[in-house]
């Protein structure tokens, strides 16, 4: 287990952290991208583009530069140093994540390319009203007639569902297990209406009436395993976003109480909160262990191994997180409550994040439906 | 308010007017002044009692704040003046205390006011003014000597809203909401007979208000019915594979914990009010601020978990399939962050159990 980087992903965080740094160092720059739709900067996205790293998990035959999963984490890490709000995650890891896996050959060169060169944004519909991060469709169904298929019923939220050019949809399968389609936005049968999220991102309901939609891979196999695979890895992602994020929080709140005066001295003067401190520090260094190594994981490849390194990463993510954003605001004081200042919503995105593809209390129910079947865990037995 | 969901003004004005109508909008002020007398413990179940109903409780500005103040430290005049509208809401009032560099270290504030002819010449900013924007009335801490111990220096200033050279600027929180502001005062002309108390006197007024506002300010009524309506939408929200959410063992679990904990605090309260004496707020009051806002932000926490995927969906309008509620979670949540700041922070109140108490 190697946690280093070597020298060329050495260059691609100081690329990314460059690039990124300089849209978004100064809060303020954020607060104005998030203000209008589509809640991004597109102009940054094409700058993404235009450095790689929107084709980055992708193949080379697909239009993409076949990086690891470090490197993709990499880009998470320092997007979540900013929170940068350009859809990385859901677009490019977990939209283009899908194509990747289930498309054919044509399929994934044609939306990859064009979602590589910036110049398509995927949005995976997926989720459900009522039901809860699982992997399969229920509400929306597909049907078959002859070779065309179509789409109806609901999906909410949908992240970036209303900015999207091209929509990757899950839908029950008539003959059972669910299957996934490209569908066109402005496909007759599509409505969506978009709508802020709380952290300055955006979400949409996207309703399918009879919508046209083409089989991404295979007509009518059910992709289920596929989708938890993808799902899986981009929940390590977000948790490589989260840490970036928490990084921030902790070095904003040293800062502060090294700075900010009451009773005639800095706030650094009281044990009281530096221990806090010293304590958020703890939690940052253990989601960053669990994180590198569920990164490391999905290198090796292993869907089961995926899946379990996912759900112990993201429980110490949710854990982790929700420590370090509440004492982060608890130890600015109010200034931390402010839309002005960075901190809430640095709080308020790691919160979208933890509720994205499944909370703590998520994976500890998934985790403790197999706690019978071994006895010590090891890091280097998954 | 059952829902979670923000009151207008015009709704909280009315719930306490009709209050006030049947005379229990201020029933702990003295009698004389249109209370009934009623001690800390009547005042607290009577308080807990309003919360379960899902009553907006009377403005505490007015009602546990200023009121009381006014009824102990002001003048026949002022008594007169303020006191009726001030149950009944005629006068919305702001608390104008805190400043950007006067937080817990409240003593520090900068707000000066000088004598000049018949009126107090007042300059400087307030910050954190809860609900400025329909404060009629903002009872203000101003420095009136700078030469003497920083408490010794402050009075207590009544100030009309509408006086020339006073601006109110809306500060944006974190769920979105608008619910602060900062007060500025540019030679701000106020009367000399809004003084309340005496002369320098404000610190002794300001812990006497904070005293105060110790009673009721662990919310145990509203956390109890929030928690118990987590429990009913937890029994009716699916978890997506055929059962509830009550159905999970954690999500049992979890409310249990919360449940027991606030049973604790209940009784606690209980025994603190019961053994107030003399308005002198007994020691464990502090152990109320602490837990109680825990608990309430714990309690909000919960319903974001339960809210699940559909908790991010907080800036979907009417035509969205997800629950108002879960919709709404979020940024109340993150709203409630402040409990744990606000009236003391909760380190402030760890400082006050450590020294006065554990005598450490
Ligand atoms: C079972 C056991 C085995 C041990 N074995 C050995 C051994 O083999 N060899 C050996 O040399 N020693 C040994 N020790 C001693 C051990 O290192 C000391 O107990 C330890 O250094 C703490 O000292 P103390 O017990 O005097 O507590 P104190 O130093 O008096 O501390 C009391 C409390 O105050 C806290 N505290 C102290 N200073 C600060 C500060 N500046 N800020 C905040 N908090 C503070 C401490 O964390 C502790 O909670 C052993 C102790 C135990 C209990
Ligand atoms: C939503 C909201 C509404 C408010 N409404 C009003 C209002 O209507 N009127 C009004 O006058 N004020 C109001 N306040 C202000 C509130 O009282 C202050 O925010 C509070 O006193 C804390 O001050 P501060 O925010 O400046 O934090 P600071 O005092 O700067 O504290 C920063 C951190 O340091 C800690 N800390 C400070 N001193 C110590 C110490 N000695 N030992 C250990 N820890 C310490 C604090 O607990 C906190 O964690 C409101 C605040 C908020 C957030």
């Amino acid at each position: 287990m190697d946690f280093t980087y070597d020298d060329e992903q050495e260059a691609l965080r100081d690329a990314v952290r460059g690039l990124v740094g300089k849209a978004y160092h100064d809060y303020e720059q954020r607060r104005q991208a998030v203000k209008e739709d589509p809640g991004f900067s597109e102009q940054q996205w094409a700058r993404l583009a235009e450095m790689g790293v929107l084709g980055l998990p992708f193949a080379e035959e697909d239009g993409g530069v076949g990086a690891g999963p470090t490197e993709i984490g990499i880009v998470c890490q320092e997007l979540g140093r900013t929170i940068a709000p350009e859809p990385f995650l859901a677009s490019v890891v977990l939209a283009g994540g899908l194509v990747s896996a289930a498309g054919t050959p044509e399929q994934r060169a044609e939306v990859l390319g064009a979602l590589a060169a910036g110049e398509r944004l995927l949005a995976f519909a997926h989720d459900e009203p009522g039901r809860r991060w699982g992997a399969s469709a229920e509400q929306v169904t597909a049907s078959a007639d002859g070779d065309s298929w179509s789409l109806t019923g609901v999906k909410e939220p949908v992240p970036h569902g209303a900015r999207a050019d091209l929509l990757v949809v899950s839908a029950a399968l008539p003959e059972g297990g669910t299957g996934l389609f490209l569908v066109q936005p402005d496909a007759d049968g599509v409505t969506r209406e978009g709508y802020a999220t709380y952290d300055g991102g955006r979400a949409a309901k996207v309703a399918f009436d009879g919508a046209a939609a083409t089989p991404l891979g295979e007509a009518g196999l059910d992709v289920t395993a596929s989708i938890a695979t993808v799902q899986d890895i981009t929940r390590v992602m977000a948790g490589n976003q989260a840490l970036g994020a928490m990084q921030t929080l902790l070095k904003a709140t040293t800062d502060y109480l090294k700075t900010r005066k009451q009773f005639g001295v800095t706030l650094n003067t009281f044990q009281a909160l530096n221990f806090r401190a010293a304590d958020m520090y703890t939690s940052l260094e253990l989601t960053h262990s669990l994180v590198a190594w569920a990164t490391m994981v999905i290198a090796a490849g292993d869907p089961d191994e995926v899946a379990e390194a996912a759900a112990r990463a993201s429980l110490q993510v949710s854990r982790g997180g929700r420590h370090v954003g509440q004492e982060a605001i608890q130890l600015h004081g109010g200034i931390a409550m402010t839309a002005e200042y960075s901190v809430g919503m640095f709080v308020a995105h790691l919160t979208a994040l933890d509720h994205l593809l499944g909370d703590g209390n998520h994976q500890v129910r998934v985790l403790s439906t197999k706690v019978a079947d071994y006895d010590a865990l090891d890091p280097l037995d998954v | 308010m059952i829902e979670g969901r923000e009151l207008t003004k015009e709704q909280i004005v009315e719930a306490q007017q009709t209050l006030n109508a049947a005379g229990l909008a201020v029933p702990h002020w003295p009698e004389e002044y249109g209370g009934r007398g009623w001690t800390d413990l009547q005042r607290h179940i009577w308080l807990e009692e309003l919360q379960r109903a899902g009553v907006p409780t009377p403005l505490a500005f007015n009602a546990s704040m200023i009121g009381p103040v006014i009824a102990h430290f002001g003048t026949e005049e002022q008594k007169k003046e303020f006191l009726p509208k001030t149950a009944n809401l005629d006068i919305w009032w702001s608390q104008g205390f805190s400043e950007p560099d006067a937080g817990s270290d409240l003593a520090s504030l900068r707000t000066t006011a000088v004598k000049d002819g018949d009126d107090w010449v007042v300059n400087g900013q307030k910050a954190w003014t809860t609900l400025g924007q329909f404060g009629d009335w903002i009872f203000t801490l101003v420095r009136t000597d700078p030469d003497v111990k920083k408490q010794a220096g402050i009075s207590m200033l009544l100030i009309d809203m509408t006086s020339p050279g006073l601006e109110v600027r809306p500060v944006q929180l974190i769920d979105g909401s608008y619910e602060v502001n900062e007060v500025w005062f540019d030679d701000v002309r106020v009367p000399a007979d809004n003084l309340v108390g005496e002369l320098n006197g404000g610190w002794t007024i300001a812990k006497f208000l904070l005293g105060n506002e110790r009673v009721g300010v662990a919310p145990v009524g509203s956390t109890k019915r929030i928690l118990a309506r987590a429990k009913d939408l937890a029994k009716e929200t699916s978890d997506g594979e055929g059962g509830t959410l009550l159905d999970d063992p954690l999500v049992r679990a979890r409310i249990v914990e919360l449940e027991n904990e606030l049973l604790a605090l209940e009784l606690t309260a209980l025994r603190v009010v019961a053994h107030s004496a003399d308005g002198e707020p007994h020691p464990a009051s502090s152990v109320l601020k602490l837990k109680g806002t825990e608990l309430q932000q714990a309690v909000s926490e919960l319903m974001v978990d339960l809210a699940g995927p559909a908790s991010v969906a907080s800036g979907a309008g009417d035509a969205s399939d997800l629950a108002e509620w879960a919709r709404i979670s979020t940024p109340t949540y993150l709203n409630l962050r402040k409990a744990s700041i606000y009236g003391g922070s909760n380190e402030i109140q760890r400082q006050i159990i450590s020294r006065t108490i554990l005598g450490l």
